[in-house]
């Protein structure tokens, strides 16, 4: 049992590491496939990575439901830190999300058990932080969609079962849909729900 | 100086935090108008208070703002939303589109092609499409989720009925992705084509109408048309008048009382970076002959 004098801190500089932290997932989002870096400096609690952290401290707040996987659950770590940091409720019902946050890929549960978004507000959706295993190596993916010139090639160790099926399925919802945001480290990738992904030899 | 601190870019974080995850779910949804919570700025509605807050709310150190107005580094409404971030956020700004990252626009697009790590901010005074054909948000919203866009079809088929053409000069509406019917802002249509597969990523912030919307870099922007009367972006009859230039959307300026007149650029960076490059207009402003269909 953690005290609140023992948990790990927030951002050092508040308000430009958010700025910072935003850009590289507004430019994340806006170019699906390329790698950004979180240059931001905060405390992490296992098993968050830093990315997922900084994420976390930049869009998180009193009006985002977060939803935690059984690993991140595990231990009340990362919910107590998320609330103190900020004040985010994290609940139990992945179907009211505005985030989902998963340390377990193998154990992502099927997009459907959360929100899509209705066909009137499809923003009204959750949006998944991701850890996983690596994203500059592992299967190659071809990505095309908007914010990609043509297509582009991604490698990732993303290690979500049936990732291509689930994807497809998310895409034939549009314009309701799940924005994915894959962080491995201080390394992110989105996958907003416009992005197509084929698996690629070689 | 007993100014009062502001947050860094006016905005307090909470507020911040709301506009960035309404651009997150906007680039996600290409051409959809996400709503959010617009403050009040301190200006007044219709001078930009949405470029505003998503400006503010994207807006790092790091950044050297632009801003214009019809193309103009230097009209008022330019010279202090270009001077309130240099007061609440320090950035450093310049008239220059090349060397700006972030460029906050009323109503026009740069003349110079933007770049991957451009972000181009429009101001908004109406961002529904349809808002003039159907008042009602609820049925607008329906329309839009069911992708049912007749309505403004309608609307371009009566111009070309009353006019024989499509007479819809400026907030010419335009197709993003495929999907969502979306207004480009009152830009000249002259500007439509530059939204199609830019580079850069293209914000729009409507503030008194409370939405935020995006098209994210290389994604399609079509022009609404009809086969037998294709889109064609409109411009005056002839070359600046000060830099000579043929390619770019003119002003014009009326010179006297006796219908003297003369077309200069709109853009005032891409006209004083060509005149320092050497180009030179006629300086004329000969009467000029109309001319109805350019």
């Amino acid at each position: 049992m953690t005290t609140v004098a023992e948990m790990p801190a927030g951002f050092a500089d508040k308000v430009l590491a958010a700025q910072s932290t935003f850009r590289s997932v507004m430019d994340a989002m806006a170019r699906p496939g390329t790698v950004q870096r979180i240059q931001a400096v905060s405390g992490v609690p296992a098993p968050m990575m830093r990315g997922a952290a900084a994420i976390a401290l930049t869009l998180f707040d009193q009006d985002t439901p977060v939803w935690l996987d059984t690993r991140l659950a595990a231990t009340m770590d990362v919910a107590k830190w998320i609330k103190f940091h900020t004040s985010a409720p994290v609940i139990a019902d992945p179907a009211v999300c505005a985030f989902a946050v998963v340390a377990d890929p193998a154990a992502l549960p099927s997009f459907e058990h959360f929100a899509f978004g209705s066909g009137e507000y499809p923003d009204r959706s959750t949006t998944i932080i991701l850890q996983v295993a690596g994203l500059t190596e592992g299967p190659a993916y071809e990505l095309r969609g908007p914010g990609i010139d043509g297509a582009t090639i991604l490698r990732a160790a993303i290690g979500v079962p049936d990732l291509l099926d689930r994807l497809a399925l998310n895409a034939s919802l549009f314009p309701r849909g799940i924005d994915l945001v894959l962080v491995s480290g201080e390394s992110i990738v989105a996958l907003p729900r416009t992005t197509r992904l084929v698996a690629k030899e070689g | 100086m007993n100014a009062p601190t502001y947050n860094f870019a006016y905005l307090d974080e909470q507020t911040k935090r709301m506009i960035r995850r309404a651009i997150l779910k906007a680039i996600a949804i290409p051409g959809y108008q996400v709503p959010f919570a617009s403050r009040e700025m301190p200006m007044p509605y219709g001078w930009g208070t949405g470029g505003v807050q998503v400006t503010a709310a994207i807006l790092g150190p790091v950044d050297k703002l632009k801003v214009i107005d019809q193309g103009s580094d230097d009209t008022t409404n330019a010279i202090s939303i270009r001077k309130f971030f240099e007061k609440t956020a320090g950035v450093a700004v310049t008239t220059s589109t090349g060397e700006a990252t972030v460029i906050q626009t009323r109503h026009r697009i740069p003349e110079a092609t933007l770049q991957a790590h451009q972000v181009l901010v429009y101001q908004v005074p109406i961002p529904e499409p349809l808002r003039f054909l159907e008042p009602r948000e609820t049925e607008t919203r329906r329309m839009h989720a069911l992708g049912e866009y007749g309505l403004i079809h309608v609307k371009l088929y009566e111009d070309i009925a009353r006019f024989g053409h499509i007479a819809t000069a400026y907030a010419y509406p335009v197709k993003v992705n495929a999907r969502y019917v979306m207004d480009p802002s009152p830009t000249p249509k002259f500007d439509n084509p530059k939204m199609n597969n830019s580079a850069a990523l293209q914000l729009f912030g409507a503030g008194r109408e409370k939405r935020i919307y995006a098209i994210p870099p290389y994604t399609s922007v079509v022009s609404l048309d009809f086969e037998d009367h294709p889109f064609e972006p409109y411009k005056h009859k002839a070359c600046c008048a000060l830099c000579n230039a043929e390619d770019s959307y003119l002003d014009e300026i009326v010179t006297d009382n006796k219908g003297s007149r003369m077309f200069v650029c709109s853009d005032t960076d891409y006209c004083e970076t060509r005149q320092s490059d050497g180009h030179r207009g006629s300086e004329n402003a000969a009467p000029y002959a109309e001319s109805a269909n350019a």
